[in-house]
């Protein structure tokens, strides 16, 4: 018995989300009184990889066969079944990232588990029985899940576990597996990606934007508030519908789910499908111009105001709060 | 011909606020209305512009109870040709994969595609688990999808940017907005939806995996601290010395 975390890296460096899901895992891993194996795919460097043991992994199983330099679907969920079966690992972590949400369902399907996805907290073990509480119903609630088989898949929503900091360095090994020319039908063309920009799920803070903006002209103003504040952009769904905004940055019920440390929605209502895929982010700010508006009713921290006053005003007192910190 | 088959899931509306009864184990569905999940409405909406004009056939799959038949109708009515409810509660992903997969080893397709997740249970589960089922590849999350006669080019989408992914058929694919705009059913499909064949199959034996137990609601927020729309200088010194999220 053991708990394997797929320590998944992008472009060779392990992310915030990835220490979350190491760190959650070691908590579980404690929970049972078993050890804590971590496998990451592709090329990172072994610095990096003993690292993990940080966040608490004992072993790293490397992965560096040439072929899974980028990730493939089927061949990566091969890899860690594998991985776990070959570890004895009944209960399989990773984050409820992109790649993720591709590996889970695959996973537990090779290794007959149950999977809860989109854990926001430790699982609970009572009397024989594992339950985990994820988000449901858009985040708009909360479901309780029992995973009633002996293997258990659990895929952890970003910022919804403190990174915990504390051991040493793990003990790294090359893990070879023969990977099946099955697994590898899909070919990848093309990587495109923004590295100037905090990605959405990850980010701790978001800057957010609705109608209320008037135009896509308008977005220089929130870029420069989430630049300062080392934030993430996004906007309400009419916005990407309008292609003011691209619709990765939509956020909502039928958006991304975002859970950061502080959300700051700037002319935007507060329609219920906007709230459900923002609320449960940690500190709320609301700038609107409606005092009325439903927003200001789940807000921490308010201003009613026009965006087009009140942002210039406090970009330049972020600045100040930098320059001064 | 080109073969699609489109999951579809039956969703509580988005403008729903979700209660539950039974000492918080039953989602309250009283006065709830029921939709198609926003994202298979642009899975069939995709599917439907791929075989427009004679080029294939568009099959729409639930795994739902009677009452389904209504959002299957609305799918009927968009534009699907025909259509298959098994007849079973959704327990949960697995069960609906298992019971559409033993559909499509019977009744082969040459694209499956799905919405990115469902708006209820948000799993992003139904399509990966179909392509390990049937030993076949899936996207769980794509943003654009075209397609040859040989293969399709899909986008899918990553933290921070996109990977463009070349994918020979049979594969399975949860689509999300950029993939199509969704359709608005017209009268001749409404009235075309009522005879379209919608067939009825008993489900399989499924081992459960897992269960849902209970619900809960998130906590509710105190009272919005106010700050003059004169002084956001205020606000910045609230969130750093009081919520410290700065
Ligand atoms: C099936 C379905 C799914 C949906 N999913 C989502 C989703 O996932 N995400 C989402 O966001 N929406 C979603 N919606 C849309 C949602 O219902 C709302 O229409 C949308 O969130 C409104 O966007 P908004 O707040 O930007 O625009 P509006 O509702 O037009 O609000 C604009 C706000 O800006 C304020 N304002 C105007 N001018 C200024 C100014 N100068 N300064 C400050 N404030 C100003 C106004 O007071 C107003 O509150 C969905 C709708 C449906 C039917
Ligand atoms: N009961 C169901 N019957 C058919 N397809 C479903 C059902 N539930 C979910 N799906 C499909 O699976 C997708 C992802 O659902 P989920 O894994 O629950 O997030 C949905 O967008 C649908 O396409």
């Amino acid at each position: 018995m053991s708990v394997l975390i797929y320590a998944e890296n992008a472009g060779g460096k392990f992310k915030k989300s990835t220490f979350e899901a190491v760190s959650y895992a070691k908590a579980i891993a404690a929970q049972n009184n078993t050890n804590l194996i971590a496998i990451s795919i592709g090329n990172v460097a072994a610095d990096e990889l003993a690292a993990l043991g940080r966040y608490g992994a004992e072993k790293v199983l490397n992965v560096s066969n040439d072929k899974l330099k980028n990730f493939v679907n089927q061949a990566y969920a091969s890899v860690i079944a594998e991985a776990a079966k070959a570890n004895g690992a009944d209960i399989v972590v990773l984050s409820n990232s992109f790649s993720g949400r591709g590996l889970a369902p695959r996973l537990g399907v090779k290794l007959q588990a149950g999977v809860a996805d989109g854990a926001v907290a430790l699982p609970e073990q009572n009397g024989g029985k594992f339950t985990v509480k994820k988000t449901a119903f858009s985040g708009k609630a909360f479901a309780v899940v029992e995973l009633t088989s002996a293997n258990k898949v659990i895929a952890l929503t970003p910022n919804s576990y403190k990174v915990v900091e504390g051991g040493s360095a793990a003990q790294v090994e090359d893990f070879n597996v023969e990977a099946k020319a099955s697994d590898f039908k899909e070919m990848i063309k093309d990587i495109v990606r923004s590295t100037d920009k905090v990605s959405l799920p990850d980010a701790e803070i978001v800057v957010s934007a609705g109608r209320g903006l008037k135009g896509p002209e308008n977005w220089g103003m929130i870029e420069e508030l989430a630049d300062l504040l080392g934030a993430a952009t996004a906007c309400s769904k009419p916005v990407s519908d309008a292609g003011w905004r691209p619709h990765s940055e939509h956020v909502g019920q039928t958006g991304i789910a975002v859970s950061p440390n502080l959300y700051i929605a700037i002319g935007i209502s507060g329609a219920i499908q906007h709230l459900a895929g923002v609320s449960s982010s940690k500190v709320i700010v609301v700038i609107n111009k409606d005092a009325e508006a439903p927003f200001f009713k789940v807000a921490d921290y308010g201003i009613v105001g026009d965006a087009f006053e009140v942002l210039p005003k406090l970009i330049a007192a972020v600045k100040e709060y930098k320059a001064s910190a | 011909m080109m073969k699609i088959l489109v999951c579809i899931s039956n969703v509580p509306d988005t403008t729903t606020k979700i209660t539950f009864t039974d000492n918080n184990t039953q989602f309250n569905t009283n006065g709830v209305q029921f939709i198609l999940n926003p994202y298979d409405e642009i899975a069939l909406a995709r599917a439907i512009e791929l075989t427009d004009g004679g080029k294939g056939s568009v099959t729409v799959i639930n795994v739902g109870e009677v009452n389904t038949e209504a959002t299957i109708r609305k799918a009927l009515a968009i534009g699907a040709t025909d259509a298959v409810r098994i007849n079973a509660k959704p327990h949960d992903a697995w069960y609906v994969a298992y019971q559409v997969a033993e559909h499509i080893k019977a009744n082969p397709f040459d694209l499956i595609l799905t919405g990115r997740e469902s708006i209820d249970y948000n799993g992003s589960k139904v399509a990966g688990m179909l392509g390990e089922l049937l030993d076949i590849p899936s996207v769980s999350i794509i943003k654009k999808l075209d397609v040859t006669d040989a293969e399709a080019t899909v986008e899918r989408e990553i933290e921070g940017g996109k990977e463009v992914i070349t994918i020979p058929f049979p594969f399975v694919a949860g689509c999300a907005e950029g993939v199509a705009e969704p359709k608005i059913p017209n009268m001749r499909g409404i009235m075309s939806a009522r005879t379209k064949p919608l067939a009825v199959v008993e489900p399989v034996e499924v081992q459960t995996l897992s269960e849902i137990i209970s619900y809960e609601t998130p906590a509710p927020r105190g009272q919005v601290n106010l700050v003059s729309a004169d002084d956001p200088a205020k606000l910045v010194e609230l969130l750093h010395t009081q919520a410290r999220v700065i």
